[in-house]
């Protein structure tokens, strides 16, 4: 493309980002919308919230094709794995907001900025899973980042949650800058932006330039916090413990598949020849997520805070399919994302689900003697845990079993030991839930609040980790088939 | 060593120089105006890449817009500096070490044997009636129209943040609402009575009626 290309300029072809085009143009509506409504009408924001997202859906996978479909000068791509991930990310948020809708409405945030922000956090995850410049990829994580920072924010009477705001700005700010840093070396040497010219550029004998390891570390750093992985790992659990519980719900679900796509885009598809460098320091980071959000998470009393260390340990063995450089191990990761994505929905949905008006339940012992006062629902966070634990046959286990075979088949067998040998470590914790809920005597004999579409949804939830663990082959060959084309 | 590097050396030494006094010096004022002098160094570097119309912006919207403001509220507010400089000398020894250490690293990397002009020659010299400004109304409308549309996006979510974290209604605030200042009838604020005439006391001094 040359730059003087104005008289030559052909319109771009817009039906690939149809899907973010019609979310833009729907967030900006329901803000205005919004505005005007009255404080008893607000449930119609969150209608067309749900409404935008099954929209997108639906353009989505009407748009869907085999071949990627390139557009905008080369800056967005829609392939398999944007399509698959977006459709997830959209099922995703959409049952974070059913979820969160008691809660918040308990706690005077049912306010329509969350769901306008949440909207503006989704098309920072499209624009991120689609990008295919250095450019569109930051800007996607600056859009999902800041309407994170909002989020967090939002509950304003809570000093805790201006903490947490205030260390994940700070945090998220520095790590976007050392990322851009590393960006901007990588330009520097390649002179494109273009992340498939890049690849192409970066490859063969060029890859051994000690500038390029030098602005891998800096990407890698910046990944590293943006993912939570050791030593980066310090803001994670402050930030899911201050949020309310709605929007650590939020933070901890659908990002972290916008996260994995950031990524793949970065590492896999721009830095591929860079393998050598980003595969060896990864190991370190994947080694010690695994080791400290494991670990740590035993000594937690507070279930956000357990869950916050096993999202740091999840993100490690995300890692490990990384690592491997193969599009196996891609799809092995990407699978894991998912997976985790739907087990940690499940997990927050049931703190969410139990808590009510001036009460959370966010303490281990919020759970003990769940089973007598509901064995409906301890039955499903029993599922939950087992599967976050990697226990077959739950939807877990083939997380792992995926990942840590995409491990061995790159030989690197004693990376995958000590995943498993983690993950038995990791497994103490999740159980210990499960034996408070159907060995301990309940504390309180307040009734649990009914619940309603959110009680269904979390059954749902858990019912789809059981029955999708049963039979896994489906996931999987989606994600395989994201990578089939070589990726 | 030829003029430009002569002034791009004499830049680029006042906006380290600036950028360090940003974060050391004491009054926050000052390290505003300090800021306000690293932008104008960059605008000056910007234009020896013959950057024109990004020189222009940046003094015209940073210096003359976002600084002023930013400068107001650095002055409206009373910052006591006194916690925000606590535990300065205790972190002070690591973060010299971990600084030293970037420092020595980004040398060695970024320093000519890898950047120098052996490996990137100098860019190519437009001639006189070359419009930069008019190069990137070019390309910012149509090459790049999506990472463009997603920086709106970012900058509505700024929008959105900002009006969400500081608008509260308060309903005990008084505030005055011109619509109904001007929809207010004779009928609605005056009222009369009439009271039934009074005889006056004997002394007739001071008035009953109220």
């Amino acid at each position: 493309m040359e730059a003087v290309a104005s008289m030559a300029f052909q319109v771009p072809d817009m039906t690939p980002a149809l899907p973010e085009i019609f979310v833009l143009t729907m967030a900006c509506i329901i803000l205005v919308v919004d505005v005007f409504l009255p404080e008893r009408r607000r449930a119609l924001t969150y209608l067309l919230s749900l409404a935008t997202l099954a929209g997108a859906g639906i353009l989505t996978l009407a748009l869907h094709e085999a071949e990627p479909r390139v557009t905008f000068g080369g800056s967005f791509v829609a392939d398999t794995m944007a399509d698959v991930l977006k459709v997830f990310i959209y099922l995703v948020v959409a049952t974070v907001f059913v979820y969160s809708r008691r809660y918040l409405a308990e706690r005077g945030l049912f306010r329509g900025e969350f769901f306008t922000l949440g909207l503006f956090a989704v098309l920072g995850m499209m624009v991120m899973v689609s990008a295919r410049s250095l450019l569109t990829l930051y800007l996607g994580l600056e859009l999902l980042s800041l309407s994170l920072y909002a989020m967090v924010a939002l509950q304003r009477d809570s000093a805790r949650a201006a903490e947490a705001a205030m260390k994940y700005f700070v945090l998220g700010a520095l790590a976007s800058g050392i990322l851009l840093y590393g960006m901007s070396v990588l330009y520097g040497v390649a002179g494109t932006l273009d992340l498939a010219e890049l690849g192409a550029q970066l490859s063969g004998p060029a890859a051994r330039d000690p500038a390029l390891v030098y602005a891998t570390v800096f990407v890698l750093v910046g990944l590293g916090f943006k993912l939570g992985a050791v030593p980066f790992h310090m803001w994670v659990p402050d930030i899911y413990h201050g949020s309310a519980t709605a929007v650590t719900v939020f933070i901890g679900t659908a990002p972290k598949m916008a996260g994995f796509a950031l990524l793949i885009r970065l590492l896999a598809e721009g830095m591929q020849g860079l393998h050598v460098h980003w595969g060896q320091l990864l190991i370190v980071l994947a080694v010690l997520s695994m080791a400290v959000g494991n670990v740590v998470a035993i000594a937690q009393r507070n279930l956000k805070r357990m869950l916050a260390y096993s999202a740091i340990a999840h993100a490690g063995y995300l890692l490990l399919g990384i690592v491997t450089g193969s599009a196996e191990g891609y799809a092995a990761s990407m699978f894991y994302v998912i997976v985790y994505a739907i087990m940690s929905l499940g997990a927050f949905g049931m703190i969410l689900l139990l808590s009510r008006q001036g009460f959370e339940a966010d303490h281990l012992e919020d759970f003990k003697g769940l089973n007598e006062r509901s064995p409906w629902l301890a039955f499903i966070m029993a599922v939950l845990m087992f599967s976050m634990a990697g226990i077959p046959p739950f939807l877990g286990f083939w997380a792992k079993f995926t990942v840590l075979q995409a491990v061995v088949r790159a030989e690197l067998v004693w990376l995958a030991v000590v995943g498993v040998v983690f993950a038995i470590v990791g497994a103490y914790y999740y159980l210990r839930v499960v034996k408070l809920m159907y060995f301990d005597r309940p504390q309180g004999s307040a009734p649990l609040p009914a619940g309603g579409e959110a009680r269904f949804l979390v059954s749902v939830n858990g019912l789809a980790v059981l029955l999708l663990g049963i039979y896994p082959t489906g996931l999987m060959a989606l994600c395989a088939g994201s990578f089939a084309a070589g990726g | 060593m030829s003029a430009e590097q002569a002034i791009f050396y004499f830049f680029s030494a006042v906006l380290v120089g600036a950028g360090a006094a940003v974060v050391t010096v004491r009054n926050p004022v000052h390290a505003a105006l300090f800021l306000v002098l690293a932008f104008f160094t960059s605008a000056a570097l910007w234009l020896l890449l013959e950057a024109e119309f990004l020189a222009v912006t940046l003094v015209l919207v940073y210096v003359g817009a976002v600084m002023v403001l930013f400068l107001f509220v650095v002055m409206m507010l009373d910052i006591n500096l006194v916690p925000l400089r606590e535990g300065f000398i205790r972190y002070l020894p690591v973060g010299v070490v971990v600084a030293v250490l970037m420092f020595v690293e980004m040398a060695l990397v970024v320093g000519s044997s890898y950047f120098g002009l052996e490996r990137f020659g100098s860019p190519p010299r437009h001639p006189a009636d070359y419009s930069n400004t008019k190069e990137l109304g070019g390309v910012l409308y149509t090459e790049y129209v999506y990472p463009f549309e997603i920086a709106a996006a970012v900058l509505v979510v700024a929008i959105i943040a900002a009006i969400a974290l500081t608008l509260r209604r308060r309903p005990d605030s008084k505030r005055q609402d011109p619509a109904r200042q001007v929809r207010v009838r004779r009928e609605g604020r005056v009222r009369l009575v009439s009271l039934p005439a009074a005889r006056r006391p004997a002394q007739g001094e001071g008035s009953s009626e109220s």
